[in-house]
Protein backbone atom coordinates (compact mmCIF):
# COMPACT_ATOMS: atom_id res chain seq x y z
CA UNK A 1 0.00 0.00 0.00
CA UNK A 2 2.79 2.70 0.69
CA UNK A 3 4.14 1.35 -2.31
CA UNK A 4 0.87 2.69 -4.60
CA UNK A 5 0.48 6.14 -2.30
CA UNK A 6 4.50 6.94 -3.47
CA UNK A 7 3.13 6.12 -6.88
CA UNK A 8 -0.23 8.38 -6.82
CA UNK A 9 0.76 12.09 -5.54
CA UNK A 10 -1.31 13.27 -8.25
CA UNK A 11 -4.45 11.46 -8.12
CA UNK A 12 -4.62 12.52 -4.44
CA UNK A 13 -3.75 16.65 -5.57
CA UNK A 14 -6.43 18.69 -4.54
CA UNK A 15 -8.23 15.89 -2.06
CA UNK A 16 -8.61 17.27 1.37
CA UNK A 17 -6.55 14.91 2.73
CA UNK A 18 -3.24 16.06 0.95
CA UNK A 19 -4.61 19.47 1.55
CA UNK A 20 -4.12 19.14 5.28
CA UNK A 21 -0.51 17.37 4.42
CA UNK A 22 0.43 20.87 3.03
CA UNK A 23 2.06 21.67 6.61
CA UNK A 24 5.30 21.10 7.51
CA UNK A 25 7.39 17.90 6.52
CA UNK A 26 8.18 16.30 9.48
CA UNK A 27 4.32 16.00 10.40
CA UNK A 28 3.45 13.74 6.86
CA UNK A 29 3.72 10.07 8.03
CA UNK A 30 3.02 7.68 5.49
CA UNK A 31 -0.59 7.04 6.78
CA UNK A 32 -1.93 10.28 6.50
CA UNK A 33 -0.95 10.45 2.43
CA UNK A 34 -2.76 7.32 1.81
CA UNK A 35 -5.93 8.31 -0.65
CA UNK A 36 -9.39 8.93 0.27
CA UNK A 37 -10.81 5.70 -0.97
CA UNK A 38 -8.09 3.97 1.94
CA UNK A 39 -8.74 6.01 4.81
CA UNK A 40 -10.97 3.28 6.44
CA UNK A 41 -8.29 0.54 6.01
CA UNK A 42 -5.54 2.95 7.39
CA UNK A 43 -7.87 3.74 10.26
CA UNK A 44 -8.21 -0.13 10.65
CA UNK A 45 -4.63 -0.07 10.68
CA UNK A 46 -3.81 2.14 12.77
CA UNK A 47 -6.36 0.27 15.56
CA UNK A 48 -4.70 -2.66 15.35
CA UNK A 49 -0.95 -2.11 15.06
CA UNK A 50 -0.63 -1.54 18.64
CA UNK A 51 -2.30 -4.17 20.38
CA UNK A 52 -1.12 -6.48 17.61
CA UNK A 53 2.31 -5.84 18.53
CA UNK A 54 1.59 -6.16 22.08
CA UNK A 55 0.44 -9.86 21.44
CA UNK A 56 3.60 -10.69 19.32
CA UNK A 57 6.08 -9.47 22.39
CA UNK A 58 3.95 -10.94 24.65
CA UNK A 59 4.08 -14.69 22.76
CA UNK A 60 8.13 -13.95 21.96
CA UNK A 61 8.67 -13.66 25.82
CA UNK A 62 6.85 -16.95 26.44
CA UNK A 63 8.68 -18.60 24.43
CA UNK A 64 11.66 -16.84 25.11
CA UNK A 65 11.10 -17.77 28.94
CA UNK A 66 9.76 -21.48 27.53
CA UNK A 67 13.19 -21.71 25.96
CA UNK A 68 15.17 -20.74 29.03
CA UNK A 69 12.70 -23.01 31.35
CA UNK A 70 14.60 -25.71 29.10
CA UNK A 71 10.81 -27.03 27.86
CA UNK A 72 9.68 -27.71 31.86
CA UNK A 73 7.29 -24.59 30.65
CA UNK A 74 5.48 -25.92 27.84
CA UNK A 75 6.21 -22.93 24.52
CA UNK A 76 3.19 -21.51 22.30
CA UNK A 77 3.84 -23.53 20.01
CA UNK A 78 3.23 -27.04 21.97
CA UNK A 79 -0.22 -25.48 23.80
CA UNK A 80 -1.42 -24.26 20.60
CA UNK A 81 -1.42 -27.60 19.15
CA UNK A 82 -2.33 -29.24 22.48
CA UNK A 83 -5.76 -26.64 22.57
CA UNK A 84 -6.70 -27.63 18.76
CA UNK A 85 -6.32 -31.17 20.24
CA UNK A 86 -8.63 -30.41 23.10
CA UNK A 87 -11.52 -28.01 21.72
CA UNK A 88 -12.09 -30.85 18.57
CA UNK A 89 -14.26 -32.81 20.69
CA UNK A 90 -15.10 -30.13 23.60
CA UNK A 91 -18.38 -32.31 25.02
CA UNK A 92 -17.26 -35.62 26.00
CA UNK A 93 -17.85 -37.50 28.68
CA UNK A 94 -15.54 -40.29 30.06
CA UNK A 95 -17.25 -40.14 33.42
CA UNK A 96 -16.99 -37.71 36.34
CA UNK A 97 -13.09 -37.07 36.41
CA UNK A 98 -12.45 -36.71 32.23
CA UNK A 99 -15.16 -34.36 30.55
CA UNK A 100 -14.08 -32.02 27.85
CA UNK A 101 -13.69 -28.47 28.37
CA UNK A 102 -16.98 -27.17 27.17
CA UNK A 103 -18.64 -29.24 29.99
CA UNK A 104 -15.88 -27.59 32.21
CA UNK A 105 -16.64 -24.40 31.35
CA UNK A 106 -20.15 -24.43 31.32
CA UNK A 107 -20.12 -25.94 34.61
CA UNK A 108 -18.26 -23.02 36.20
CA UNK A 109 -20.19 -20.51 34.15
CA UNK A 110 -23.44 -22.26 35.55
CA UNK A 111 -22.18 -22.29 39.28
CA UNK A 112 -21.27 -18.15 38.81
CA UNK A 113 -24.38 -18.02 37.10
CA UNK A 114 -26.38 -18.96 40.19
CA UNK A 115 -24.18 -17.44 42.90
CA UNK A 116 -24.56 -14.59 40.62
CA UNK A 117 -27.93 -14.49 40.31
CA UNK A 118 -29.22 -15.16 43.90
CA UNK A 119 -26.70 -12.05 44.90
CA UNK A 120 -28.25 -9.85 42.53
CA UNK A 121 -31.84 -10.81 43.41
CA UNK A 122 -31.33 -10.23 47.23
CA UNK A 123 -27.96 -7.60 46.80
CA UNK A 124 -30.14 -5.10 44.60
CA UNK A 125 -33.24 -4.43 46.63
CA UNK A 126 -31.15 -4.59 49.70
CA UNK A 127 -29.00 -1.73 47.85
CA UNK A 128 -32.19 0.03 47.15
CA UNK A 129 -33.71 0.18 50.47
CA UNK A 130 -30.28 1.16 51.78
CA UNK A 131 -30.36 4.31 49.61
CA UNK A 132 -33.44 5.05 50.15
CA UNK A 133 -33.66 5.15 53.92
CA UNK A 134 -30.66 6.59 56.26
CA UNK A 135 -31.64 4.25 58.99
CA UNK A 136 -31.09 1.19 57.36
CA UNK A 137 -28.10 2.59 55.70
CA UNK A 138 -26.45 3.44 59.38
CA UNK A 139 -27.77 -0.15 60.10
CA UNK A 140 -26.07 -2.62 57.90
CA UNK A 141 -23.11 0.05 57.45
CA UNK A 142 -20.44 -1.95 60.29
CA UNK A 143 -21.43 -5.67 58.87
CA UNK A 144 -20.73 -4.78 55.49
CA UNK A 145 -18.03 -3.10 56.67
CA UNK A 146 -16.64 -5.64 58.86
CA UNK A 147 -17.25 -8.43 55.97
CA UNK A 148 -16.87 -6.88 52.70
CA UNK A 149 -12.85 -7.60 53.24
CA UNK A 150 -12.80 -10.79 53.92
CA UNK A 151 -10.94 -12.96 51.20
CA UNK A 152 -13.97 -15.15 49.70
CA UNK A 153 -12.58 -18.19 50.36
CA UNK A 154 -12.57 -17.47 53.77
CA UNK A 155 -16.27 -18.52 53.39
CA UNK A 156 -15.91 -21.97 52.37
CA UNK A 157 -15.17 -23.86 55.20
CA UNK A 158 -18.87 -22.37 56.45
CA UNK A 159 -20.56 -23.13 52.97
CA UNK A 160 -18.99 -26.93 53.12
CA UNK A 161 -20.22 -26.95 56.78
CA UNK A 162 -23.67 -25.63 55.84
CA UNK A 163 -24.40 -27.22 52.91
CA UNK A 164 -22.16 -30.73 52.87
CA UNK A 165 -21.62 -30.57 49.29
CA UNK A 166 -18.91 -28.76 46.91
CA UNK A 167 -21.04 -27.43 44.39
CA UNK A 168 -23.62 -25.46 47.11
CA UNK A 169 -20.38 -24.35 48.97
CA UNK A 170 -18.94 -22.72 45.49
CA UNK A 171 -21.77 -20.86 44.80
CA UNK A 172 -22.02 -19.95 48.48
CA UNK A 173 -18.66 -18.12 47.85
CA UNK A 174 -19.65 -16.50 44.84
CA UNK A 175 -22.78 -15.41 46.52
CA UNK A 176 -20.85 -13.74 49.09
CA UNK A 177 -18.41 -12.18 46.78
CA UNK A 178 -20.33 -10.79 44.37
CA UNK A 179 -23.22 -9.19 46.82
CA UNK A 180 -21.24 -6.46 48.22
CA UNK A 181 -20.44 -4.25 44.82
CA UNK A 182 -24.32 -4.39 44.06
CA UNK A 183 -25.32 -3.47 47.15
CA UNK A 184 -22.99 -0.59 47.55
CA UNK A 185 -23.05 0.55 44.21
CA UNK A 186 -26.96 0.12 43.85
CA UNK A 187 -27.08 2.64 47.51
CA UNK A 188 -24.79 4.89 46.00
CA UNK A 189 -26.66 4.98 42.66
CA UNK A 190 -30.19 5.37 44.91
CA UNK A 191 -28.64 8.48 47.18
CA UNK A 192 -26.70 9.79 43.46
CA UNK A 193 -30.88 10.59 42.06
CA UNK A 194 -30.49 14.04 41.28
CA UNK A 195 -33.32 16.20 43.25
CA UNK A 196 -34.44 17.73 40.20
CA UNK A 197 -35.92 14.31 39.45
CA UNK A 198 -37.62 13.47 42.77
CA UNK A 199 -38.80 17.23 42.53
CA UNK A 200 -40.57 16.36 39.08
CA UNK A 201 -42.02 13.69 41.17
CA UNK A 202 -43.43 15.62 43.87
CA UNK A 203 -45.06 18.26 41.59
CA UNK A 204 -46.63 15.25 39.88
CA UNK A 205 -47.42 13.91 43.02
CA UNK A 206 -46.60 10.49 41.11
CA UNK A 207 -47.03 6.86 43.05
CA UNK A 208 -44.62 5.84 44.72
CA UNK A 209 -44.54 2.93 42.34
CA UNK A 210 -44.00 5.10 39.18
CA UNK A 211 -41.15 6.87 41.08
CA UNK A 212 -39.25 3.91 41.46
CA UNK A 213 -40.28 2.69 38.08
CA UNK A 214 -40.08 6.18 35.80
CA UNK A 215 -37.51 7.80 37.92
CA UNK A 216 -35.36 5.54 40.28
CA UNK A 217 -35.19 2.57 38.31
CA UNK A 218 -34.07 3.77 34.93
CA UNK A 219 -31.61 6.56 37.15
CA UNK A 220 -30.18 3.97 39.26
CA UNK A 221 -29.43 1.69 36.39
CA UNK A 222 -26.17 2.47 35.63
CA UNK A 223 -24.85 2.64 39.02
CA UNK A 224 -26.49 -0.87 39.27
CA UNK A 225 -24.87 -2.34 36.30
CA UNK A 226 -21.32 -0.79 37.40
CA UNK A 227 -21.70 -3.22 40.25
CA UNK A 228 -22.91 -6.38 38.52
CA UNK A 229 -19.91 -5.66 36.61
CA UNK A 230 -17.35 -5.15 39.26
CA UNK A 231 -18.99 -8.20 40.79
CA UNK A 232 -19.29 -10.74 37.98
CA UNK A 233 -15.47 -9.82 37.74
CA UNK A 234 -14.86 -10.72 41.24
CA UNK A 235 -17.58 -14.07 40.76
CA UNK A 236 -15.14 -15.49 37.71
CA UNK A 237 -11.64 -14.58 39.58
CA UNK A 238 -13.13 -16.50 42.42
CA UNK A 239 -14.34 -19.50 41.15
CA UNK A 240 -11.38 -21.02 39.64
CA UNK A 241 -9.87 -20.67 43.51
CA UNK A 242 -13.38 -22.04 44.85
CA UNK A 243 -13.03 -24.94 42.51
CA UNK A 244 -9.71 -26.09 42.99
CA UNK A 245 -10.41 -26.61 46.54
CA UNK A 246 -13.76 -28.54 46.44
CA UNK A 247 -12.80 -30.49 43.31
CA UNK A 248 -15.92 -32.03 40.49
CA UNK A 249 -16.20 -30.62 37.59
CA UNK A 250 -15.45 -27.00 36.33
CA UNK A 251 -12.20 -25.15 35.49
CA UNK A 252 -10.75 -24.81 38.48
CA UNK A 253 -10.78 -28.60 39.43
CA UNK A 254 -9.82 -29.34 35.97
CA UNK A 255 -6.57 -26.57 36.17
CA UNK A 256 -6.08 -28.76 39.64
CA UNK A 257 -6.49 -32.18 38.11
CA UNK A 258 -4.48 -31.61 35.36
CA UNK A 259 -1.66 -30.00 38.07
CA UNK A 260 -1.85 -33.31 39.20
CA UNK A 261 -1.29 -35.51 35.79
CA UNK A 262 1.76 -32.84 35.38
CA UNK A 263 0.06 -31.69 31.50
CA UNK A 264 1.69 -28.04 32.02
CA UNK A 265 0.06 -26.88 28.55
CA UNK A 266 -3.83 -27.81 29.85
CA UNK A 267 -3.09 -25.58 32.31
CA UNK A 268 -2.09 -22.67 30.63
CA UNK A 269 -5.13 -23.14 28.23
CA UNK A 270 -7.08 -22.98 31.59
CA UNK A 271 -5.67 -19.61 32.27
CA UNK A 272 -6.20 -18.25 28.50
CA UNK A 273 -9.77 -19.70 28.80
CA UNK A 274 -10.27 -17.88 32.25
CA UNK A 275 -8.62 -14.99 30.62
CA UNK A 276 -11.06 -14.97 27.58
CA UNK A 277 -14.36 -15.82 29.59
CA UNK A 278 -14.13 -12.65 31.69
CA UNK A 279 -13.40 -10.90 29.25
CA UNK A 280 -16.48 -11.74 27.38
CA UNK A 281 -18.50 -11.47 30.68
CA UNK A 282 -17.37 -8.16 31.12
CA UNK A 283 -17.31 -6.49 28.00
CA UNK A 284 -21.37 -7.99 27.51
CA UNK A 285 -21.93 -5.97 30.62
CA UNK A 286 -20.17 -2.74 29.80
CA UNK A 287 -22.29 -2.94 26.21
CA UNK A 288 -25.32 -3.44 28.63
CA UNK A 289 -24.28 -0.46 30.65
CA UNK A 290 -23.55 1.76 27.83
CA UNK A 291 -27.53 0.57 26.65
CA UNK A 292 -28.46 1.60 29.96
CA UNK A 293 -27.07 5.52 30.17
CA UNK A 294 -29.74 7.06 28.28
CA UNK A 295 -26.91 9.71 27.54
CA UNK A 296 -25.97 10.73 31.09
CA UNK A 297 -22.44 11.06 31.59
CA UNK A 298 -22.29 11.77 28.32
CA UNK B 1 -59.46 39.82 38.95
CA UNK B 2 -60.05 37.47 42.29
CA UNK B 3 -56.89 36.90 44.82
CA UNK B 4 -55.48 33.74 43.61
CA UNK B 5 -52.14 33.01 45.15
CA UNK B 6 -51.46 35.10 48.62
CA UNK B 7 -48.06 35.28 50.71
CA UNK B 8 -48.98 36.24 54.36
CA UNK B 9 -46.13 37.50 56.53
CA UNK B 10 -44.27 34.50 55.05
CA UNK B 11 -40.90 33.68 56.93
CA UNK B 12 -38.43 30.84 56.01
CA UNK B 13 -35.33 29.43 57.57
CA UNK B 14 -32.51 27.36 57.30
CA UNK B 15 -31.35 25.49 60.59
CA UNK B 16 -27.60 25.34 59.68
CA UNK B 17 -24.25 24.40 61.77
CA UNK B 18 -23.61 27.81 62.11
CA UNK B 19 -27.10 28.48 63.39
CA UNK B 20 -29.66 29.44 62.11
CA UNK B 21 -29.95 31.32 58.76
CA UNK B 22 -33.18 33.49 58.11
CA UNK B 23 -33.87 33.48 54.45
CA UNK B 24 -36.86 35.15 53.62
CA UNK B 25 -38.46 37.72 56.72
CA UNK B 26 -42.38 39.55 56.04
CA UNK B 27 -43.12 38.26 52.65
CA UNK B 28 -46.34 39.79 51.68
CA UNK B 29 -47.63 39.29 48.09
CA UNK B 30 -50.93 38.79 46.38
CA UNK B 31 -51.02 37.67 43.09
CA UNK B 32 -54.26 38.06 40.75
CA UNK B 33 -55.58 35.44 38.36
CA UNK B 34 -54.14 35.65 35.18
CA UNK B 35 -51.63 37.65 36.35
CA UNK B 36 -47.95 37.31 35.23
CA UNK B 37 -45.42 38.16 38.31
CA UNK B 38 -41.67 37.98 37.93
CA UNK B 39 -39.95 37.81 41.18
CA UNK B 40 -36.34 40.00 40.39
CA UNK B 41 -33.25 39.92 43.18
CA UNK B 42 -29.73 39.53 43.06
CA UNK B 43 -28.77 36.34 43.82
CA UNK B 44 -29.32 34.74 47.12
CA UNK B 45 -32.09 37.06 48.15
CA UNK B 46 -34.38 33.96 47.74
CA UNK B 47 -36.72 34.64 44.79
CA UNK B 48 -35.95 30.69 44.37
CA UNK B 49 -37.01 30.05 47.70
CA UNK B 50 -40.55 32.20 47.24
CA UNK B 51 -41.03 30.48 44.18
CA UNK B 52 -40.65 26.83 45.90
CA UNK B 53 -42.79 28.02 48.73
CA UNK B 54 -45.71 28.47 46.57
CA UNK B 55 -44.68 25.41 44.55
CA UNK B 56 -44.80 23.61 47.84
CA UNK B 57 -41.66 22.44 47.44
CA UNK B 58 -40.49 24.08 50.66
CA UNK B 59 -42.50 24.79 53.45
CA UNK B 60 -42.68 28.30 54.80
CA UNK B 61 -41.18 28.61 59.00
CA UNK B 62 -44.27 30.96 59.57
CA UNK B 63 -46.89 32.84 57.95
CA UNK B 64 -49.58 31.81 55.56
CA UNK B 65 -49.32 30.59 51.92
CA UNK B 66 -52.46 30.40 50.21
CA UNK B 67 -53.68 29.00 46.56
CA UNK B 68 -57.03 29.16 45.59
CA UNK B 69 -57.79 30.10 48.72
CA UNK B 70 -56.59 27.01 50.46
CA UNK B 71 -53.17 26.47 52.37
CA UNK B 72 -50.37 24.93 50.28
CA UNK B 73 -49.74 21.56 51.53
CA UNK B 74 -47.04 20.14 49.35
CA UNK B 75 -46.73 20.42 45.53
CA UNK B 76 -49.11 19.30 43.20
CA UNK B 77 -49.86 19.40 39.53
CA UNK B 78 -52.24 22.45 39.64
CA UNK B 79 -48.82 24.74 40.38
CA UNK B 80 -46.41 23.50 37.70
CA UNK B 81 -42.84 23.98 37.54
CA UNK B 82 -40.88 24.72 34.84
CA UNK B 83 -37.18 23.80 36.16
CA UNK B 84 -34.69 26.24 35.75
CA UNK B 85 -32.07 23.15 34.42
CA UNK B 86 -35.14 21.48 32.64
CA UNK B 87 -34.79 18.71 34.40
CA UNK B 88 -36.67 16.27 31.71
CA UNK B 89 -36.00 12.67 32.82
CA UNK B 90 -33.15 11.74 30.15
CA UNK B 91 -34.75 8.27 29.56
CA UNK B 92 -37.21 9.74 28.38
CA UNK B 93 -38.20 11.04 24.67
CA UNK B 94 -39.47 14.76 24.45
CA UNK B 95 -43.17 12.90 23.96
CA UNK B 96 -42.68 10.41 26.79
CA UNK B 97 -41.42 13.31 29.07
CA UNK B 98 -44.73 15.43 28.69
CA UNK B 99 -47.07 12.41 28.55
CA UNK B 100 -45.98 11.50 32.05
CA UNK B 101 -47.46 14.56 33.55
CA UNK B 102 -50.34 14.84 31.04
CA UNK B 103 -51.07 11.02 32.46
CA UNK B 104 -50.91 11.99 35.77
CA UNK B 105 -53.15 14.77 35.59
CA UNK B 106 -55.63 13.70 33.01
CA UNK B 107 -55.41 10.16 33.04
CA UNK B 108 -57.91 9.29 35.07
CA UNK B 109 -60.83 11.03 33.75
CA UNK B 110 -59.58 10.66 29.52
CA UNK B 111 -58.86 7.92 26.89
CA UNK B 112 -55.32 7.42 25.33
CA UNK B 113 -56.06 9.20 22.25
CA UNK B 114 -57.06 12.05 23.96
CA UNK B 115 -54.17 12.20 26.17
CA UNK B 116 -52.11 11.56 23.07
CA UNK B 117 -53.35 14.27 21.40
CA UNK B 118 -53.10 16.90 24.83
CA UNK B 119 -49.09 15.61 24.16
CA UNK B 120 -48.69 16.35 20.83
CA UNK B 121 -50.61 19.98 20.97
CA UNK B 122 -47.98 20.79 24.11
CA UNK B 123 -44.94 20.04 21.64
CA UNK B 124 -46.71 21.69 18.84
CA UNK B 125 -47.29 25.01 21.29
CA UNK B 126 -43.50 24.82 21.43
CA UNK B 127 -42.64 24.60 18.13
CA UNK B 128 -41.09 21.14 18.74
CA UNK B 129 -43.38 18.39 17.13
CA UNK B 130 -40.33 17.16 15.05
CA UNK B 131 -38.60 16.51 18.18
CA UNK B 132 -41.41 14.33 19.31
CA UNK B 133 -38.83 11.14 19.83
CA UNK B 134 -35.61 12.53 20.62
CA UNK B 135 -34.22 12.14 24.07
CA UNK B 136 -33.57 14.99 25.51
CA UNK B 137 -29.51 14.61 25.05
CA UNK B 138 -29.91 14.58 21.31
CA UNK B 139 -31.61 18.01 21.42
CA UNK B 140 -30.20 21.68 22.64
CA UNK B 141 -30.26 23.37 25.91
CA UNK B 142 -33.37 25.26 24.56
CA UNK B 143 -35.56 22.77 22.96
CA UNK B 144 -35.06 21.14 26.21
CA UNK B 145 -36.55 24.22 28.19
CA UNK B 146 -39.49 24.47 26.03
CA UNK B 147 -40.10 20.68 26.32
CA UNK B 148 -39.54 21.70 30.05
CA UNK B 149 -42.65 24.40 29.48
CA UNK B 150 -44.18 21.94 27.36
CA UNK B 151 -44.73 20.00 30.55
CA UNK B 152 -45.97 22.50 32.60
CA UNK B 153 -48.17 23.64 30.16
CA UNK B 154 -49.73 20.55 28.88
CA UNK B 155 -51.16 20.11 32.53
CA UNK B 156 -53.24 23.02 32.23
CA UNK B 157 -52.19 24.41 35.79
CA UNK B 158 -53.74 26.90 38.09
CA UNK B 159 -50.07 28.48 38.44
CA UNK B 160 -47.09 27.96 36.02
CA UNK B 161 -43.79 28.81 38.50
CA UNK B 162 -40.76 29.37 36.24
CA UNK B 163 -37.33 29.26 38.03
CA UNK B 164 -35.47 30.93 35.60
CA UNK B 165 -36.27 29.25 32.66
CA UNK B 166 -33.96 30.84 30.42
CA UNK B 167 -31.36 31.76 32.55
CA UNK B 168 -29.33 28.57 31.53
CA UNK B 169 -29.18 30.09 27.98
CA UNK B 170 -27.69 32.07 25.34
CA UNK B 171 -28.73 35.62 24.40
CA UNK B 172 -30.15 34.66 21.76
CA UNK B 173 -32.29 31.75 22.44
CA UNK B 174 -32.86 33.20 25.19
CA UNK B 175 -34.60 36.28 23.47
CA UNK B 176 -36.39 33.71 21.15
CA UNK B 177 -38.16 31.75 24.25
CA UNK B 178 -39.08 34.86 25.77
CA UNK B 179 -40.76 35.64 22.69
CA UNK B 180 -42.33 32.53 22.80
CA UNK B 181 -43.73 32.84 26.07
CA UNK B 182 -45.08 35.79 25.51
CA UNK B 183 -47.45 34.81 22.73
CA UNK B 184 -47.96 31.65 25.06
CA UNK B 185 -48.86 33.79 28.01
CA UNK B 186 -51.35 36.35 25.74
CA UNK B 187 -52.75 33.08 24.06
CA UNK B 188 -53.71 31.21 27.31
CA UNK B 189 -54.18 33.74 29.98
CA UNK B 190 -52.41 31.77 32.14
CA UNK B 191 -51.24 33.06 36.02
CA UNK B 192 -47.80 33.05 36.01
CA UNK B 193 -44.80 33.30 38.58
CA UNK B 194 -41.30 33.54 37.26
CA UNK B 195 -38.24 33.87 38.69
CA UNK B 196 -35.44 36.23 37.08
CA UNK B 197 -32.42 38.22 37.27
CA UNK B 198 -32.75 40.09 33.72
CA UNK B 199 -34.24 43.16 33.57
CA UNK B 200 -35.47 43.16 30.11
CA UNK B 201 -36.99 39.53 31.09
CA UNK B 202 -39.08 40.86 33.52
CA UNK B 203 -40.36 43.94 31.63
CA UNK B 204 -41.12 42.27 28.90
CA UNK B 205 -43.14 39.87 29.84
CA UNK B 206 -44.63 40.55 33.34
CA UNK B 207 -47.87 42.72 34.68
CA UNK B 208 -45.89 43.42 37.72
CA UNK B 209 -42.25 43.18 38.61
CA UNK B 210 -41.63 42.38 42.52
CA UNK B 211 -38.17 43.49 43.54
CA UNK B 212 -36.93 41.60 46.14
CA UNK B 213 -33.63 43.21 48.84
CA UNK B 214 -30.69 41.52 49.36
CA UNK B 215 -30.80 38.35 51.78
CA UNK B 216 -30.16 37.30 54.55
CA UNK B 217 -33.84 38.16 55.72
CA UNK B 218 -34.65 39.37 52.29
CA UNK B 219 -38.57 40.67 51.90
CA UNK B 220 -40.52 42.61 48.90
CA UNK B 221 -38.84 45.76 48.66
CA UNK B 222 -41.36 47.71 45.87
CA UNK B 223 -43.54 46.29 43.49
CA UNK B 224 -43.68 47.71 39.99
CA UNK B 225 -46.76 47.90 37.69
CA UNK B 226 -45.77 47.40 34.19
CA UNK B 227 -48.85 48.75 32.25
CA UNK B 228 -47.28 48.35 28.98
CA UNK B 229 -50.23 47.39 26.20
CA UNK B 230 -50.57 43.86 25.49
CA UNK B 231 -49.63 42.03 22.55
CA UNK B 232 -46.16 43.35 23.36
CA UNK B 233 -43.36 43.48 20.87
CA UNK B 234 -39.74 43.39 21.86
CA UNK B 235 -38.77 45.39 18.78
CA UNK B 236 -41.77 47.97 19.57
CA UNK B 237 -40.73 47.97 22.54
CA UNK B 238 -36.88 49.01 22.01
CA UNK B 239 -38.17 52.49 20.82
CA UNK B 240 -40.70 52.83 23.86
CA UNK B 241 -40.39 55.58 25.89
CA UNK B 242 -42.70 54.01 29.07
CA UNK B 243 -40.63 50.95 28.36
CA UNK B 244 -37.65 52.49 29.05
CA UNK B 245 -38.83 54.13 32.33
CA UNK B 246 -39.89 50.61 34.18
CA UNK B 247 -36.49 49.24 33.13
CA UNK B 248 -34.79 52.26 34.50
CA UNK B 249 -36.91 52.10 37.71
CA UNK B 250 -35.63 48.03 38.12
CA UNK B 251 -32.43 48.96 37.55
CA UNK B 252 -32.24 51.73 39.84
CA UNK B 253 -33.76 49.84 42.36
CA UNK B 254 -31.12 47.27 42.24
CA UNK B 255 -27.58 49.13 41.76
CA UNK B 256 -28.37 52.29 43.49
CA UNK B 257 -31.35 51.08 46.24
CA UNK B 258 -30.11 47.59 47.01
CA UNK B 259 -26.60 46.92 45.34
CA UNK B 260 -24.51 44.44 46.03
CA UNK B 261 -21.15 44.70 46.12
CA UNK B 262 -19.35 42.32 44.54
CA UNK B 263 -18.02 39.63 46.82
Amino acid sequence: MSAAETFSPTLAAGQPATARSARPRKRKTLLAAAPPSLQPLVRFIRWLVPPLLGLIAFVLLWSLVSQWSKGSLPGPASTWASACELFADPFYQNGPNDQGIGWNILMSLGRVGVGFGLAALVGIPLGFMIGRFNFLSRMTAPVISLLRPVSPLAWLPIGLLVFKAASPASIWVIFISSIWPMILNTAAGVRAVPQDYLNVARVLRLSEWKVFSVILLPAVLPHMLTGVRLAIGTAWLVIVAAEMLTGGVGLGFWVWDEWNNLNVEHILIAIFVVGLVGLALEQALVWLAKKASFGQGE
Amino acid sequence: MERFVELENVQKHFDTKKGRFVALQDINLTIRQGEVVSLIGHSGCGKSTVLNIIAGLLEPSDGIALCNGREIDGPGPERAVVFQNHSLLPWLSCYGNILLAVERVFGAKEGKAQLAARTDAALVLVGLSHARDKHPHEISGGMKQRVGIARALAMEPKVLLMDEPFGALDALTRANLQDEMVKIVDATGSTVVMVTHDVDEAVLLSDRIVMMTNGPAATVGEILDVQLPRPRNRLALANDADYHRYRSAVLDFLYQKHRRDAA
